[in-house]
């Protein structure tokens, strides 16, 4: 129903059309009129966090772990650059978002006035797209464009920069329209697949003697009939199936025709079958160069099939020989009724063969590590961590380095939406903010934030939010007192040469805990880890866990920068210094 | 040129640069240049020439011009990621089209006295070039055509006194009845 009503209270109606429950952010100058709206109703709910790229962190947790846009309300100037980082953060890892900005008001835009930044001209490169709004009349159109395309798609983060004029002027307000279609009539997100390309993929699918299944965000961003067609075409197939970080979840972590993770950190096996594969289903990835390693050596002798909903991951980084444009959801449903409908016959012998090969790949047991009686190994804290958690509602959510890729490693993932990450844009702080994003959407369920002493003092701050609004999250953090994975390149690259990557000063995580009004843990003996996992699972409230670990412990496997996928480094070969210094090319040595 | 999305893409690829003339059309919208320019900064990919107007006024409708060279690879890239921009309604390759009609306007200026200044006038009639001002110290031509008949003109004025030029870059359509 058409209404007049202020710029404001648009927003907040909007909001509400749109079923948001929930926002994160941070008052200012530029937005107090709708945040005076906000203060009159009860339908939107305001977690007040306490920095605002927290804010958007916060929202990138609510968003991946319910499948809804996240929504995060700042004000103009440095309200809005402080969001770059969490919007940056999801545009590379394809996280719908809506980011409402305040604005000076639309006379004083240019003037250098208070506050004031050219937000869309500072988020246009980190945003999938936004706008300024001028006309209080094109607010809501705006607003309910903005969820579409934030949405549809692949999807992604969306400014819309609300000048403080804008918010108090009155205007029509308009419903979100019920088409569900995009007044650009250029932007039209594809998501059948062409069929054509569909039959051509089973056939080359049934014909494989050596495939693999190699999967990412995209099946866990299609939603859970995605992931729910994966393992049945993966099951029907019989085929192997390893995945990126960011899919993790997607197939069953339990399972026997799981790799595990591949890339840089990835497992022997899941490499090893990555780059001896005659036929690579790509399966909403994007082959990026965590993945891939040494470009012109990844995967020689395989054919590619690549479902994508975006056409511009089509040829980007890989030449692929099928490419099949469309939503992951739609392109799986299509290949399981062809194949079913085709009921091709695979050849038995050379599959048998094939895991026959995996299964050496897999006795080398590639993540194994020398466990110690007197100090916590990280490795082993995530795997007791895992044994304490499985059996609950659990989700984990990670800051970035080392004890990310553990997590990784170790954590098992039987379940897609459970796990957050910063993948694409490996941002430290991510974790924190985004456990209590998670928290905020699942209330009941036990959040994991497993941090790394480094990565969590970025973001720590919103520990306070966290008792604020008693989100009972758990920073569980693996704490070796360095920038562990710095130092491990360091150690690979410049000569064990630790330039800035030792932490002097580290604070008292337990004392700091408390300082917020928190629970601090401490642990020092692998002999009583289980018993206080056991304590900050049953504590009620925010927890920070300080897990003490080796702290020389690196990350293994490895694939070193430069090198293709049979090129790994193991954790065998760490104590030898040789292997470890001349593991990276010279070529290898300028690549990140 | 370096190649955008990957440091793994150091390794010198020996594909051999092309360059193509592409067609944008997208929503008439404030910044709508900008997300175009700074999608090229940001990738690292290369602009020759960009011109840009609104061609359809009632529909909002600007039409972008670009000229770029690069790998077909990149060229493909370059494609893809133009139409990922939300106002972007369609992008065509003219160049992979087939030869594109392809022209350009150029203010030229040349000062000069005796010789040299009838030697311009002749040359500018033989390249059909108009003169749109001149005193009795210099002319100002203008000219039009495709790009490499520009710059032969440019290059000949340079000994005759050339004082400075303007070009407009670009415009260019498919050939035949259809439109792209």
């Amino acid at each position: 129903m058409k209404r007049e009503m202020t710029g404001a209270e648009m927003v907040i109606q909007a909001l509400a059309d749109h079923g948001v429950e929930h926002i994160f952010g941070y008052p200012g100058g530029a937005v107090l009129p709708i945040y005076d709206e906000l203060f009159q109703q009860e339908k939107v709910k305001h977690i007040l966090v306490r920095h605002e790229q927290g804010a958007g962190h916060a929202a990138e947790g609510y968003a991946r772990s319910t499948g809804k846009p996240g929504v995060v309300l700042v004000t103009s100037g440095p309200g809005a650059t402080n969001m770059v980082t969490a919007l940056t953060d999801a545009l590379m890892d394809s996280i719908p978002l809506v980011c409402i900005t305040g604005q000076v008001p639309t006379q004083l835009i240019g003037n250098d006035a208070f506050q004031e930044c050219d937000t869309v001209g500072i988020t246009r490169p980190c945003t999938k797209h936004n706008w300024l709004v001028r006309n209080v009349n094109d607010l809501a159109r705006i607003i309910h464009e903005a969820f579409y395309v934030a949405t549809s798609g692949r999807p992604g983060p969306v400014v819309v920069d609300v000048p403080k004029d804008v918010q108090f002027a009155t205007g029509t307000y308009t419903p979100p329209p019920t088409s569900g279609k995009s007044s650009y009539k250029g932007y039209v997100p594809q998501l059948k697949g062409n069929m054509a390309a569909i039959r051509t993929a089973v056939e080359m699918m049934a014909k494989a003697k050596k495939p693999v299944f190699y999967t990412g965000g995209g099946v866990v961003n299609s939603g859970p009939e995605a992931c729910h067609l994966l393992r049945e075409l993966v099951r029907m197939t019989g085929y192997p199936i390893t995945s990126t970080l960011m899919g993790l979840g997607a197939y069953p972590g339990s399972d026997k025709q799981w790799l595990g993770m591949l890339g840089m950190h990835g497992t022997y096996e899941a490499n090893l079958a990555m780059h001896d594969c005659d036929v690579m289903v790509c399966v909403g990835a994007r082959f990026d160069d965590r993945i891939t390693g040494r470009i012109d050596a990844f995967s020689p002798g395989s054919k590619k099939i690549h479902i994508d909903i975006d056409p511009s991951s089509i040829n980007k980084n890989v030449h692929v020989d099928l490419p099949i444009i469309g939503d992951v959801g739609h392109v799986l449903e299509d290949i399981l009724r062809v194949w079913r409908d085709t009921q091709p016959i695979p050849d038995k012998a050379a599959l048998k063969k094939w895991w026959g090969r995996i299964e050496e790949w897999r006795e080398k047991d590639c993540l194994k590590y020398r466990p110690n009686e007197d100090v916590i190994m990280p490795q082993y804290a995530i795997q007791r961590l895992y044994e304490a958690t499985k059996k609950r509602d659990t989700y984990i959510t990670t800051e970035v380095g080392q004890h990310q890729m553990w997590a990784a490693q170790f954590y098992r993932f039987e379940e897609p939406k459970r796990w957050m990450t910063s993948g694409g844009l490996g941002t430290m702080g991510y974790g924190l903010p985004a456990a209590m994003g998670v928290q905020v959407a699942h209330p009941k369920s036990l959040v994991i934030d497993i941090a790394g002493d480094a990565s969590v003092l970025m973001t720590m701050q919103e520990i306070s939010t966290a008792v604020q609004y008693r989100l009972p999250i758990k920073i569980f953090i693996l704490n070796n007192q360095y920038m562990g994975m710095v130092r491990q390149w360091q150690q690979l690259l410049h000569g064990n040469r630790l330039s800035e990557s030792y932490m002097e000063s580290m604070p008292d995580f337990v004392k700091l805990a408390e300082a917020y009004g928190a629970t601090g843990i401490r642990c020092q003996k692998p002999g009583e880890l289980d018993a206080a996992i056991d304590k900050m699972i049953t504590t009620d409230g925010p927890v920070i866990f300080d897990c003490r670990v080796a702290n020389l412990a690196n990350c293994f496997p490895m694939i070193p920068s430069g090198e293709p996928h049979n090129h790994m480094l193991l954790g065998e070969d760490a104590d030898d210094e040789d292997a470890i210094g001349s593991a990276i090319g010279e070529e290898g040595k300028a690549l990140v | 040129m370096t190649q955008p999305g990957s440091a793994y893409f150091l390794s010198d690829r020996r594909d051999v640069e092309e360059t193509h003339t592409l067609s944008v059309l997208v929503d008439n919208e404030p910044g709508v240049l900008a997300r175009v320019i700074g999608l090229f900064s940001g990738r690292g990919y290369n602009i020759e020439s960009l011109t840009v107007s609104e061609t359809e006024h009632e529909k909002h409708l600007s039409r972008i011009t670009i000229v770029t060279t690069g790998t077909p690879m990149v060229l493909e890239q370059i494609r893809h990621q133009l139409g990922r921009l939300v106002p972007v309604h369609r992008v065509t390759d003219l160049t992979h089209e087939g030869a594109p009609l392809e022209r350009e306007l150029a203010l030229v200026k040349v000062k000069g006295t005796g010789e040299a200044r009838v030697e311009a006038l002749r040359m500018a009639d033989a390249f059909r070039a108009q003169v749109i001002d001149a005193t009795t110290e210099h002319f100002t031509f203008e000219i039009t055509g495709r790009s490499a008949k520009i710059e032969q003109f440019v290059s000949l004025m340079q000994p005759l006194g050339l004082v400075e030029v303007a070009r407009t870059g670009v415009a260019a359509l498919c050939r035949g009845a259809k439109a792209m």
